[in-house]
């Protein structure tokens, strides 16, 4: 065997450490100028905090952080619930032909442009006498996240050998078993990856929000891109980094403590293809 | 499966945990919570602090929502689903809102500050009588240059721009009214013109103009013009003023042949619940002091005569910004020209965007 | 064997379709029938036909097909990288926070960095290269949304390869296939349904980008994205502006065929 095949060359590695700069470089940038007393994204004048006290000073920023996230964990749990679901439904079809159909009428959302989506939706919730608000806005989010989960549980699913599932019966396992301890077991990764990429898709929405919000409730996006017309602030670039260290923050925290409890912090797995 | 459901577990507990705080924050910064105003404005378009005193002297609690542009303001308002008390769009939306009936008509005698507005912004094409509206800022549209960057050239006319030194070094603004009008005005013609066969020469001139475009572009045409990306700039005068903040290199010109007047009014829409709060609310910001607080926090040129008094020399002697009524009688308010003309402005702003050669 | 379950799982997910797909396609479809004055027409299709918008369609497909392609370029190493690190959930986290960021500051961000007196520019010319007109050229507008799209195509395919069974890859080696060998005929087959979950997650809405088209681009990259905003905003065209859409849905539907369906059923992996 030449070489160790774990270790790649250093050289290599190099690429990955040049892909994370390219990744962080514009969230430094923006934390950079945070502290630019003045005032605007370019000539670095002085280092000052005033801008991250601005954040603190401006309750209805605040509130409107605050809903951002609530609704971004909300839309990402619920939707990720009902993608697995529908993931699953997908692959116990029979017909090669409906669940064709299925998957094309999955991505029907991810197609449209925000502003058909928002459109169409502000319209359906008018019909239906919804009012706008906390709840048009968090059903709005779950339902064009559905699909990017879909998009994600659905490889694995379709990786995983039917002889794990006739196995399991024929040990003895109930329906509520093998749902329970083989397949989402089997497919956590990407029930993870399709949680993280509908947090990502909420967090991130403009324009669907925009058309469905109402009653005072406004996400961060909205209320940014409201500020572009009179030129962003830099209280918003404190704002958004304050945002990312905290998550960074948790993340690793919680990186960190799940690494001590379980030795690998994946679940036994059935080998596949026998 | 254990570490999903324990996943998830945590992450409803973090929401609801979020929620709370956000409605704590909310109801202890409430009023009494059936007095209410909603107000639809641009983001960043008012000093907080004028919505606190307002706040502060009426009782009266201010919900505030932001818009980025008319137009999804107005198909925002047109679906319903939310009670806006005060909103406050452009002179070309008022034109559309008023023509489908969702304004109605202000008590004057409940706002007797109007009187305070200089009587230039007052009885103008899009609202005669002020029936509907009040003005809150005004502009003009110009040409934006950095004389360094230009080689001292000065800007005296629209076809300036033309120039074939100018190759690459101009940056216009994403709205077809605007651009399409300029080559209107070039050529003699009304902002206003409907006559296809004008703007088919409009268009072929503006065609003329591509290898002078760098870019077609937002609002971060600010950022871009004070980071000396580009030497000349097509920009309303509002984003002149806050570029001009930034670097004082520049300067502002409105081009003598004509131009465009813009103007934000506030209005009260049909759906209005607290139409005695609105009113309230409107001769409030009519006050001169409150006026020209508003306009040093904003940046914009005021349209109250009584503020200027308020406001320090050096900005209302800007006749760049506070030009006089040599220049503004020269100027044209952008008239409804209803949908299939506006389609027809759009169809050749997406021609002209697409015939622009790529580097 | 009966899977008389499979009716539980549909119902939310069914549901979900019929509230939020079928009603907007059918809304869509609607509205794509009337021209702007609300006269019933097919008029609409007609001018979809015409150069500008075939033009439009045409380009749209070219940058998608481009940043899927660069996308995938970058993230299959990044992710093949990813899974050979010590703590790859971390790490994997790591690269997909940057996304969470807001967009349009991200955007501003990239045109501050990017700018003629911005530190890249510095950059080149420190390194001798000298400063080089980087925003509103095809080069940005692809890079940065490659940037954008990036953590979708990383994802599927680092669940694909943390999956692979490393004693397959040893095989092949000790069986005397080289480095490329192995990766052309082992491990990229197996990784395959990631590739084409992350291309499906990245080309279906690149086709509709606007925002960085403007931002970016300064509007010399003009997508359908760009003419739909246009329609359904400015012009309040629905009757274009769903036409449109309706013609990205069909392409959608087409590409989804193409890159082999739904795949109802069990697959193998061998």
């Amino acid at each position: 065997m030449s070489g160790n095949p774990k270790k790649p060359r250093t050289a290599v590695s190099i690429y990955l450490v040049a892909v994370f700069i390219v990744l962080y470089a514009p969230i430094v940038y923006l934390a950079y100028y945070s502290f630019n007393s003045g005032g605007a994204m370019h000539s670095f004048e002085g280092f000052t905090l005033e801008w991250y006290g601005e954040v603190f000073q401006d309750t209805r920023l605040v509130i409107i952080l605050l809903n951002t996230l609530a609704i971004a964990l909300f839309s990402a749990a619920i939707s990720t619930m009902i993608g697995v679901a529908g993931a699953i439904a997908i692959t116990h079809v029979r017909s090669k032909r409906f669940s064709s159909a299925l998957l094309t009428l999955n991505n029907v959302l991810i197609v449209s442009p925000d502003v058909i989506i928002g459109a169409s939706f502000l319209i359906l919730f008018a019909a239906m006498g919804l009012n706008l608000g906390f709840a048009s806005v968090l059903i709005s989010h779950i339902a064009f996240s559905v699909p990017i989960v879909v998009l994600m549980v659905l490889p694995k699913l379709q990786e995983m050998s039917p002889t794990l599932i006739y196995a399991a019966r024929d040990l003895g396992a109930t329906r509520w078993d093998v749902l329970t301890r083989v397949v989402v077991p089997y497919i956590s990764p990407g029930i993870f990856a399709g949680f993280f990429m509908a947090l990502t898709y909420s967090l991130d929405d403009f324009a669907v929000t925009f058309f469905v919000t109402g009653n005072g409730f406004s996400t961060l996006s909205v209320e940014i891109y409201s500020r572009a017309r009179q030129g962003i602030s830099l209280t918003i670039n404190a704002l958004s980094t304050l945002i990312f260290l905290v998550t960074l923050v948790l993340a690793v925290g919680y990186y960190v403590m799940n690494a001590r409890v379980t030795a690998q912090g994946r679940p036994a797995r059935v080998e596949a293809g026998e | 499966m254990k570490k999903v459901v324990q996943a998830f577990i945590i992450v409803f507990i973090a929401a609801f945990a979020l929620i709370g705080v956000a409605s704590y924050l909310n109801s202890s910064n409430g009023y009494s919570g059936a007095n209410t105003l909603t107000v639809y404005n641009w983001g960043d378009y008012i000093d907080p602090d004028l919505i606190d005193e307002f706040q502060r002297q009426t009782g009266i609690r201010v919900v505030y929502e932001t818009f980025d542009s008319n137009e999804a303001m107005l198909t925002k308002i047109a679906h319903g689903g939310t009670a806006f008390d005060i909103v406050i769009p452009s002179d070309y939306a008022i034109n559309k809102m008023k023509a489908e009936g969702m304004l109605i008509p202000l008590d004057h005698s409940k706002i007797p500050n109007l009187e305070h507005i200089d009587l230039r912004f007052l009885d103008l094409p899009f609202d005669e009588g002020n029936i509907y509206s009040v003005p809150y800022f005004w502009g003009t549209m110009g040409i934006i240059y950095n004389p360094e960057l230009v080689w001292g050239k000065e800007f005296s006319s629209w076809d300036d721009l033309w120039d074939e030194e100018l190759a690459g070094q101009i940056l216009m603004v994403d709205s077809a009214r605007e651009v399409v009008g300029i080559g209107l005005v070039s050529l003699g013609y009304s902002l206003n013109d409907t006559d296809t066969e004008h703007l088919q020469e409009a268009y072929r001139k503006l065609c003329g103009l591509t290898p002078n475009v760098k870019a077609i572009v937002g609002d971060e045409i600010k950022m871009l013009l004070a980071n000396e990306e580009a030497a000349v700039g097509v920009v309303w005068s509002g984003d002149a003023s806050i570029i001009l903040d930034e670097n004082d290199k520049l300067d502002y010109v409105i081009p003598p042949e004509g131009s465009m007047v813009w103007f934000d009014n506030i209005v009260i829409p049909t759906t209005a619940r607290n139409v005695e709060g609105a009113h309230l609310f409107i001769n409030f910001m009519l006050d001169p002091v409150n006026a020209a607080q508003n306009t040093e926090y904003v940046g914009y040129a005021t349209p109250n005569a009584a503020a200027l008094e308020h406001l320090p020399e050096e900005i209302t002697g800007d006749e760049r910004f506070y030009p006089g009524p040599d220049v503004t009688d020269n100027l044209e308010v952008l008239a409804n020209l209803g949908k299939r003309m506006l389609g027809y402005y759009n169809e050749l702003f997406l021609e002209f965007k697409m015939h622009r050669k790529r580097a | 064997m009966q899977y008389r379950a499979r009716n539980i799982y549909l119902i939310p997910y069914a549901a979900w379709i019929v509230l939020f797909v079928v009603a907007p396609i059918v809304l869509i479809a609607y509205y794509s029938m009337f021209d702007i004055d609300g006269v019933l027409t097919l008029d609409n299709y007609r001018r979809f036909f015409t150069p500008v918008y075939m033009g439009m369609t045409a380009r749209s497909f070219w940058y998608a097909f481009l940043i899927t392609l660069f996308s995938l370029l970058v993230a299959y190493p990044t992710a093949y990288l990813l899974t050979k690190t010590k703590h790859k959930q971390l790490w994997l986290l790591l690269m997909i926070m940057p996304s969470w960021m807001n967009l349009l500051l991200k955007a501003y961000a990239f045109i501050g960095m990017f700018g003629t007196y911005g530190p890249v520019n510095a950059l080149l010319g420190a390194v001798g290269i000298g400063t080089r007109q980087i925003l509103f050229t095809d080069f940005s507008f692809i890079f940065v949304a490659v940037y954008i799209f990036v953590p979708f195509m990383i994802l599927p395919i680092f669940n694909a390869l943390d999956e692979l069974n490393p004693s397959l890859v040893a095989a092949a080696r000790d069986l005397g296939a080289s480095r490329w060998d192995t990766f052309r005929r082992v491990v990229f087959p197996l990784t395959i349904s990631g590739v084409k979950s992350g291309c499906r997650a990245v080309f279906i809405p690149t086709l509709s980008l606007f925002m960085i088209t403007r931002l970016i681009a300064g509007n010399r990259v003009i997508t359908l994205g760009t003419a739909i905003e246009q329609h359904f905003l400015v012009t309040q065209d629905w009757g274009m502006g769903s036409t449109i859409a309706v013609f990205l849905i069909i392409a959608m539907g087409l590409i989804m065929v193409l890159t082999g369906g739904g795949e109802g059923g069990k697959q193998h992996v061998r």
